[in-house]
């Protein structure tokens, strides 16, 4: 605070100045490593400009160094909330340049555990928002279920967290028929009760209404022009998900629904990932109702390595093994844009290939740098206090975000 | 068939977009289904606005800057636009070197401004007309841009906290082992150097 003693306010109302004040990089309520440098007028604030980038890793550029296959792992990395999402972009992105067929059993693993992400990243994310804004419980609640999600993700491909189980044609690993029972179970029992329990607590509650409702209105116009997309766009009272409009995998044959919000105030961004939540337990029912029997990696020698135990009978294997491990797969010439409706919005991935086993240019396309650039204009006229709640409607990942 | 994202087929609409930009379209190519348009760097405003209005792109959705050093001009800059209405997706191209300042669209889509400085940040491409051209994603006081391809992969400064000096030292970077980069590609395919043990063989 630059207030000196002989600007303060005065009674005569004469000399009072704005002051600038520095909102993070450490501060719990920024996400992460958010500086927001805001000029208030008493409480007001009348300017915001984030500074972003100090989580900057230069993935793009390590990318680059890195083949195809080494690359995946990155993708975990950078929004670390929702691993799985990051990863589905980049495999699409690879397979549309080498045209690949994905089998249908993974297709649907992969549809399966992308939707378990956003179960948990919207578990992150709804809870912090309440949290940011005061209430307490609701968080501890929502945490239960991520810590189950985790445990899915641990049991699936070893790892809680950075799973790097997608790959280009496929999925590493089959999961065991246990898992998916588990998983089934979980669905019918546990998880709706306690989200929607944990949610009964907020949605009604006075308190939490008078922080979200009206605060950071954003008209439909507004959202198409600051590049919106996910939650964001249709809590702005857009219909738009890509998993409806551009379906991938098999998202064309699940049937979900798109919650819209009518407002485009934080309490929509909020109630709109709810609603997500629940249609992302529809469409997990649906991928363990159809999901057939049969391989869940491409039996395309070229891209996707053969089975252990084949390596262990035929010596083409055994060359096809160490060759994509080692020099990887080369993949045409061109460039490709993909993306995804990851659990915050587009996710998307612009490949530049020449025909080498290295990507030679890899854009990340982030969700938040649209919607954190937009927060100058949604908090402009808002109250000090209310940037936290619209920072929590935001939902910003700084891994991802800085890359 | 791949199971990336599937939008409205591409059918027709090449040639709409090469009809309605007529000479400030350079090229408009079809490759592995994603329609890329070149576009005169200078024309780019007055092109980006007929897309939009004329062909309804209404989302800026990303800009990547591309390097290319072998080529000129070096720098590539890639719009990608979304279509709500029509559920399509187009790429923009224009070329640029480190002197011509490209056409800002902040003037259109206001979603561009960070976008611009990212691609400024990373390549040095300049924008003209973008009135807020800083920095983004590097550390302040930051020089040079790092996603050229003639920029290291290990950067020149590093820093690290100083229990010393009680503060952050930025000192030149020093790798405890020489950076490793492996040649994959086949000999037999043409190696464009000379093969370790092969000092004798023919010169080409």
């Amino acid at each position: 605070m630059s207030l000196s003693p002989d600007l303060a306010p005065t009674t005569t109302g004469e000399d009072i100045q704005n002051y600038t004040i520095n909102f993070g990089p450490q501060h719990p309520a920024a996400h992460g490593v958010l500086r927001l440098v805001m000029e208030l007028d008493g409480e007001i604030i009348e300017r915001l400009d984030p500074h972003v980038g100090l989580l900057h890793r230069g993935t793009e550029k390590l990318i680059e160094y890195k083949t195809y296959l080494q690359a995946l792992p990155y993708f975990d990395r950078l929004d670390y909330c929702s691993p799985l999402g990051m990863e589905h972009s980049y495999v699409l992105a690879v397979e549309k340049l080498l045209n690949v067929e994905v089998p249908l059993r993974a297709q649907y693993l992969r549809v399966l555990f992308a939707e378990l992400t956003r179960i948990c990243n919207h578990m992150l994310n709804l809870g912090s928002h309440v949290m940011d804004v005061g209430a307490m419980t609701p968080n501890l609640w929502l945490f239960e279920i991520r810590e189950d999600c985790m445990n899915f993700f641990e049991r699936a491909s070893g790892a809680r967290m950075h799973s790097a189980w997608f790959r280009p044609g496929g999925v590493h690993q089959d999961v065991p028929l246990k898992l998916l029972t588990d998983i089934a179970d979980w669905l019918d029992q546990r998880a709706p009760q306690l989200f929607e329990d944990a949610i009964s607590l907020v949605a009604d509650n006075r308190i939490f209404k008078q922080r979200n409702v009206d605060i950071a209105l954003v008209s439909r116009e507004d959202a198409i022009r600051w590049g919106f997309s996910g939650p964001m766009i249709r809590a702005a009272g857009i219909p738009w998900d890509i998993r409806k409009a551009q379906p991938y995998d098999v998202y064309d044959r699940v049937d979900f629904d798109v919650p819209v919000g009518t407002k485009g105030d934080c309490y929509d961004r909020f109630m709109v990932r709810v609603e997500e939540v629940r249609q992302s337990m529809r469409i997990m029912k649906q991928c363990l109702r159809d999901m057939p029997e049969g391989p869940v990696l491409s039996e395309d020698r070229k891209v996707a390595p053969p089975k252990r135990a084949e390596m262990k009978q035929s010596m083409e294997a055994l060359i096809h093994h160490f060759k994509l491990y080692t020099e990887g797969f080369k993949v045409p010439e061109g460039s490709v844009y993909v993306a995804t409706e990851s659990p915050k919005g587009e996710f998307g991935v612009y490949l530049v290939s020449d025909g080498t086993n290295k990507p030679y240019r890899c854009k990340i396309r982030p969700t938040a740098f649209s919607h954190l650039q937009a927060m100058d204009f949604m908090s402009r006229g808002h109250m000090l206090a209310d940037t936290t709640a619209i920072l929590g409607a935001l939902d910003i990942v700084f891994g991802e975000c800085d890359r | 068939m791949h199971s990336a994202p599937r939008y409205a087929s591409n059918e027709g609409v090449a040639d709409a977009i090469s009809k309605a930009l007529g000479k400030d379209a350079v090229s408009v190519v079809e490759a592995h289904g994603e329609i890329a348009v070149t576009v005169v760097t200078a024309r780019l405003v007055d092109a980006m606005t007929t897309l939009r209005d004329a062909l309804g792109y209404q989302q800026l959705m990303e800009i990547a800057g591309v390097d290319w050093p072998d080529q000129d001009p070096r720098f590539e800059v890639v719009y990608c636009l979304l279509s709500l209405t029509k559920n399509h997706r187009i790429r923009v191209h224009v070329r640029t070197n480190e002197e011509v300042a490209v056409p800002s669209v902040t003037g259109i889509w206001p979603v561009a401004g960070w976008l611009e400085r990212e691609v400024f940040d990373m390549y040095g491409v300049l924008f003209e007309g973008n009135s807020d051209l800083r920095r983004i994603l590097t550390d302040y006081g930051f020089s040079g841009h790092p996603f050229r391809k003639d920029f290291p992969l290990t950067g020149y400064q590093e820093l690290r906290y100083s229990e010393e000096h009680k503060r952050v030292m930025y000192e030149p970077v020093s790798l405890a082992q020489d950076f490793r980069k492996f040649d994959f590609m086949s000999p037999w395919e043409g190696a464009d150097y000379v093969l370790p043990g092969d000092e004798k063989g023919e010169q080409k």
